[in-house]
């Protein structure tokens, strides 16, 4: 570990969020809203990736790619918690088991 | 231990602690609440990159926006969430092998890769360290990717389309307010004229 901070503490920050997203999504696989979390959580680690990249490479590219992430991240967040509205809405339940109307 | 690097140690361990306390809070406000300050704190490191605008966007969108909708949702939906929470660790083995799997291989890819020096700053976008992070992104965000950011303004466009579109609901049986109706009154219609004797009411 050097005295800078390098592209190695960024990625592996980056890391620890998308492990700590993904094993969010397995652990909490009866609800909606901690899953939705958890996809944001993974997004914050794709940006932050192309954030360090972006200051590592020297190269402004990777900012707004990462601006564009967060556009992304916004829709789906409202998207989905749309989805959920009208779902609890139909059904009074967020469980994750109940989403079987079309018998998939 | 220089200062930035003191700060970046704060930022960063506040930021995977809140993240694992978003995954394992109990109750989905303290959930929603732990997101925020794992969002701050993210912006905290995003600053330290360098990216200021970034990072104080991340602090109007998501805290200001996604946060408050989740946190929204969360309140407005009535679900008994220790219900939801029963079973919770029955995935937790395959969740922990999945995500140790996942994180190894990130390390991997982390730590074996060199950059060579020559590669910095000869990207398509070099960074002008005279300029301010808002005004260089501004400057490209308009000019060079002025497609890409009409895209995003379609993205976020069709995003509130939908989710209007998806919670809009028509309740049968209850008044509405009709513009149409009000405005296509007519006097005829409406307005009855009598002959009142003097002295007599109507």
């Amino acid at each position: 570990m050097g005295l800078e901070i390098g592209l190695g503490h960024y990625l592996t920050v980056a890391a620890i969020l998308f492990t700590l997203g993904v094993f969010g999504i397995f652990i909490n696989r009866k609800n909606i809203i901690v899953i939705l979390m958890s996809v944001e959580l993974i997004l914050l680690a794709v940006n932050l990736n192309l954030v360090a990249f972006s200051a590592h490479l020297q190269d402004l590219q990777g900012q707004v790619f990462a601006m564009m992430i967060l556009t992304v991240a916004a829709a789906e967040a409202a998207i989905g918690l749309a989805i959920l509205v009208i779902f609890y809405r139909n059904r009074g339940s967020i469980a994750v088991e109940d989403v079987n109307m079309m018998k998939g | 231990m220089t200062l930035p690097l003191f700060f970046f140690y704060v930022f960063a361990a506040i930021t995977v602690a809140s993240a694992f306390m978003v995954i394992s809070a109990r109750n989905p406000v303290h959930a929603v609440l732990f997101l925020i300050l794992a969002f701050v704190n993210a912006a905290g490191l995003f600053m330290l990159a360098g990216a200021e605008f970034l990072a104080l966007l991340l602090i109007v969108v998501y805290v200001g926006a996604v946060a408050v909708l989740f946190l929204f949702v969360v309140m407005m939906i009535d679900v008994d969430f220790a219900e939801l929470k029963s079973g919770l660790l029955a995935y937790a083995p395959i969740g922990m092998v999945v995500g140790g799997i996942l994180f190894l291989e990130l390390l991997l890819v982390a730590g074996s890769f060199v950059i060579a020096p020559e590669v910095v700053g000869a990207g398509g976008l070099p960074i002008d360290v005279t300029m301010e992070n808002t005004r260089a992104l501004g400057q490209v965000l308009y000019t060079r990717y002025v497609f890409l950011f009409q895209g995003a303004a379609a993205v976020l466009l069709v995003a509130m389309i939908g989710a209007i579109v998806l919670t809009l609901r028509h309740r049968t049986g209850i008044k509405r307010q009709s513009t149409a109706a009000q405005l296509g009154r007519k006097p005829s219609e409406t307005v009855r004229n009598v002959k009142v004797k003097s002295g007599q009411g109507l």
